[in-house]
């Protein structure tokens, strides 16, 4: 890991308003969120549903708006640029969607969606080079480059996936904020379509924020981790270290549930159910007291701060570890 | 490491993709047959009609239907059939315009609604007065104001389905909105121009086909009203609605002036009501297929 | 207590079959768990739709085979039927609760509905019963939940509502199709627990189907391998996971990210698995698979047994320890 880091968020809040029963009320997606990543490093941000991950890479992309904080891509405040400089930070930072079935346009051919971050900001010189770099960057996620001139509902969920990292790739990014890429495909296709991302990390030398709720992946691709819950980062540092030795609560609870293929760790019975607040619950103190065994007094009022913990550079926002 | 794709075809075609599902279902074909036949009469019909439609001789005034005059003729001593050949031309002209009316006026307002969501309330609620009004006397309401003539009509008839359009379109362009893939392109820095030019508009494409084929058949029975009404066409001009207009005074006495030319109003409208049927279900059904079975 | 023998299902003209799932055989007995896993496409689905007598109309149909529940054959016959019978009680839960609940009806309400199919109480006995059941899906204040309405509650307290409904006949079988896939996993931990406790508790048996080979492994005690429509292997689940005969329950192993290889290549699956219903002229597998010889293109496999109540559909089977 370098010194300089490429992207910088500081302070994420984003939060959405949500009508429920007849009044609007506000839902803290994103509570104060800061991560870095640096150059040629790939941060695994993962969590369970509503957690915020998603909305923090939306956030980033400036899909969702956040209330405040920042985000600095090589020294850039990325939420504040307009024109020319939005542009080129657009290029730069990519993003790769969940459902490959949502996320092609059906009307489109596969060669229009790939090229459309070059057509939308002019990156082609004349139709002969759009061409051949739509071809090339077919091949270089796999594909046959004749299938350009194909729809999307002749290719399989693991095609449309390299097609839509083929769009994210087309011109070459920065960094790729994959939320969610493997999480809609069959085992045997996530293994090749996560063989893919690495391989295109080494070979354009990019950057990775790859956001999901399997930790078995996570685990496999990430350099390093960040753990969520309701809106903030719980844990964050190396990916050796924390799975491990994971140190808070959660992250225990999230590795314990982790279905592995070993037969000796089958279940044995069932457990008191524990679940997630409602996200409207507007919460004092830790998110995660009231399904925390190491839960004291001093944990319900006081919210927790990340603070560095152990030796690796670990990151952990807990008041009993 | 290259997998294969699901479907080893090509694509269909196009023509095939819209003439399949016709050719699918026996009674569509039937419109489709119908609508040829009216096609046929507007493009060739000084080829076809057997006499000038406004040729008159006094002589064979009200004769029923013979072999010198398939459809009869009327007070002026006309020939029914003859008229009712040329009257495809003014079907077709008002059908062709009240659809063009109704797209280029409904699609504009009902996607700048769904994009600009403030500005989008104001129209909708507009759109709401206006289909308040039932829609003939809405359409007679506006042939006071701008004065009888064909191309007022196809305005008057119009402005009742630029409502339906817009609706539809606000609540295919909401819907389009959220589309996965129209984020991609946001997160890409498209504009708004772009989303709707690459993104909207396509995917309205087929919805809107089968809405025109609606609002064909309803604009012929509107016109044939406000024809018959004498707000329409000039009565020098022969329209279904005309005719059945002139053909007012003769029911008891020469019944085949009414029949022919209501009849031809009957058939195109239950045509474009068969053809539009069979294209909306082509839709939906591959729209299903397309995003369902291939899990 | 389930016997399902020689199941197979087809599609297209009565001429003309297309075979979508093929010759499957497998049975459950009381207070058993059998995994019945695959990846999309594999038939899974249909075996259980076809099991519980859910097969839409028109379509799919049972070709031939037998299905039979505590020794009554119930095959091809409706749930209506079954329940008509008064024989075969089982019942099944699905992946998206929130499609199996109506959003207008309070979950007690709708629990009730599913007892008074079976019981005939007076109404505060039925609403006991839901309570009852509520509480033996372990949700917390039962009583409240039973006036609240389904988007008042999680995904998980859906799927244990869910299930509270299913329990509702006393079923001897319960089939559960991906009921846990679209949850997160802590709470899919818990839900897996609670299906063991209630298999074991109650004496039923559990029919569960994924494509998760990690589920399979923390909850069931057999399994059973499915790919393009026929079983390739059975075994139970320490068997399976420790001695994985058949080729592509190996390759299905394989391709998951294990703690240890990080950094490496994850092992894949070459190709892609022949669409439901192509015509297969041997082996199924054979295109992808790394042991393939030329008797496995031309012959159907035997089903060979492997071990003690273990058996692949391969012709070469794999002997030895499964990867680390």
């Amino acid at each position: 890991m370098t010194g300089t880091a490429l992207l910088e968020v500081e302070n994420l809040h984003t939060s959405f308003a949500v009508r429920r029963s007849g009044r609007t009320r506000r839902v803290a997606a994103v509570d104060g969120v800061s991560l870095s990543l640096a150059d040629g490093e790939v941060l695994g941000l993962v969590g369970e549903s509503g957690c915020g991950k998603t909305t923090v890479g939306r956030s980033i992309m400036h899909l969702a708006r956040p209330q405040s904080g920042r985000v600095m891509f090589r020294g850039v405040d990325l939420l504040a640029a307009r024109g020319m400089r939005e542009r080129d930070l657009r290029l730069n930072i990519r993003m790769v969607f969940q459902d490959p079935y949502a996320s092609l346009n059906p009307r489109r051919t596969i060669g229009d969606s790939v090229a459309e971050a070059g057509d939308i900001n002019r990156a082609f010189k004349d139709s002969a080079d759009r061409r051949h770099r739509v071809e090339a960057t077919l091949a270089s996620v796999g594909l046959d480059p004749s299938l350009a001139a194909r729809f999307p509902h002749e290719l399989s969920g693991g095609q449309r996936q390299r097609v839509g990292i083929a769009r994210a790739i087309l011109p070459t990014p920065s960094i790729i904020i994959a939320d969610e890429p493997v999480s809609a495909l069959d085992v045997s296709v996530q293994a090749q379509v996560v063989n893919l991302l690495m391989e295109l990390r080494e070979k354009l030398g990019l950057s990775m924020i790859f956001i999901s709720h399997d930790l078995g992946v996570i685990g496999h691709v990430s350099d390093r981790i960040a753990v969520m819950y309701m809106g903030r980062i719980v844990e964050s540092g190396e990916t050796e270290a924390i799975l491990a030795r994971p140190a808070h609560p959660y992250t225990k609870a999230l590795l314990a549930a982790v279905p592995q293929p070993d037969a000796s760790l089958r279940i044995a019975g069932a457990m008191p159910a524990s679940e997630p607040p409602s996200q409207f619950a507007a919460l004092d103190g830790c998110a995660y007291a009231p399904r925390c065994p190491l839960a004291s007094e001093r944990c319900r009022i006081e919210t927790p701060q990340l603070r560095l913990w152990g030796q690796t550079q670990r990151l952990l926002a807990c008041h009993n570890v | 490491m290259t997998d294969v794709a699901n479907h080893s075809d090509r694509r269909p075609g196009l023509i095939r993709l819209w003439i399949g599902p016709l050719l699918a279902r026996p009674v569509a074909l039937l419109g489709v047959a119908i609508l040829l036949v009216v096609v046929l009469f507007a493009v060739a019909a000084p080829l076809i009609a057997p006499y000038d439609p406004s040729a008159y001789d006094a002589l064979i005034r009200l004769s029923p239907p013979n072999p010198q005059h398939w459809f009869g003729t009327d007070q002026f001593g006309r020939d029914t059939l003859s008229r009712v050949i040329y009257s495809a031309r003014m079907a077709l002209l008002v059908g062709v315009g009240v659809v063009v009316f109704a797209l280029v006026t409904g699609v504009p307002v009902g996607v700048f609604s769904a994009l600009f969501p403030r500005l989008g309330q104001l129209l909708m609620r507009a759109i709401d007065v206006l289909m308040a009004f039932p829609s003939l006397l809405l359409a007679l309401g506006l042939i006071v104001i701008l004065g009888p003539s064909v191309a007022n009509s196809i305005i008057a008839i119009g402005a009742g389905f630029l409502t339906t359009t817009a609706r539809i379109v606000y609540g295919l362009a909401l819907r389009l909105k959220m589309e996965t893939y129209v984020e991609a392109a946001r997160s890409m820095g498209s504009r708004t121009g772009w989303l709707v030019l690459k993104h909207v508009l396509p995917n309205l494409i087929s919805p809107l086909l089968v809405q025109a084929s609606f609002v064909f058949a309803f604009a012929q029975l509107g016109a044939a009203s406000l024809d018959f009404l004498g707000v329409g066409a000039p009565p020098n001009i022969p329209s279904w609605g005309n005719m059945l207009a002139e053909a007012r005074n003769f029911i008891t006495r020469a019944p085949w002036l009414l029949f022919f030319p209501g009849m031809m109003i009957v058939l195109t409208a239950f045509a474009l009501n068969l053809v539009g049927d069979a294209l909306r279900d082509r839709l939906d059904p591959r729209l299903r297929s397309a995003f369902g079975a291939e899990r | 207590m389930l016997s399902v023998s020689n199941l197979t299902v087809s599609i297209g003209p009565q001429a003309r079959p297309v075979d979508i799932v093929s010759d499957v055989s497998f049975s459950i007995a009381p207070g058993e768990i059998l995994g019945l896993v695959g990846e999309s496409g594999c038939g899974k689905s249909m075996t259980s739709l076809a099991v519980m007598g859910l097969l839409p109309h028109p379509g799919p149909r049972i070709r031939s085979g037998r299905v039979e529940i505590d020794g009554a054959d119930v095959t091809g016959l409706e749930p209506w039927q079954r329940v008509e019978a008064g024989r075969a009680r089982m019942a099944m839960i699905f992946q998206e609760p929130m499609t199996s609940l109506n959003p207008v009806r309070r979950i007690g309400d709708q629990i009730a509905e599913a007892v008074r199919v079976y019981e005939r109480l007076h109404a505060a006995a039925t609403r006991e019963r839901a309570r009852e059941l509520l509480e033996l899906v372990r949700i917390p204040d039962a009583d409240l939940q039973l006036s609240a309405y389904p988007h008042q509650l999680s995904g998980g307290m859906r799927q244990r509502v869910m299930i509270a409904m299913a329990l509702a006949s006393r079923p001897q079988l319960l089939i559960a199709d991906e009921p846990t896939t679209a949850l997160d996993v802590t709470v899919q931990y818990q839900i897996l627990g609670l299906l063991r406790e209630l298999s074991a508790r109650l004496s039923m048996a559990t029919l569960f189907i994924t494509h998760d080979m990690g589920v399979v492994a923390q909850l069931a005690d057999r399994v059973a391998v499915m790919y393009a429509g026929c079983i390739v292997e059975t075994a139970s689940a320490s068997a399976l996971f420790r001695h994985p005969a058949h080729p592509y329950t190996r390759a299905l192993m394989d391709c998951m990210p294990v703690r240890g290889i990080r950094g490496q290549s994850l092992r894949t699956i070459p190709g892609q698995a022949p669409q439901p219903g192509t015509i297969l002229v041997g082996c199924a597998f054979a295109p992808r698979c790394p042991n393939a010889r030329e008797i496995c293109r031309t012959t159907a496999p035997p089903r060979l047994d492997v071990g003690i109540s273990h058996e692949a559909l391969c012709v070469f089977p794999v002997t030895g320890e499964a990867a680390a």
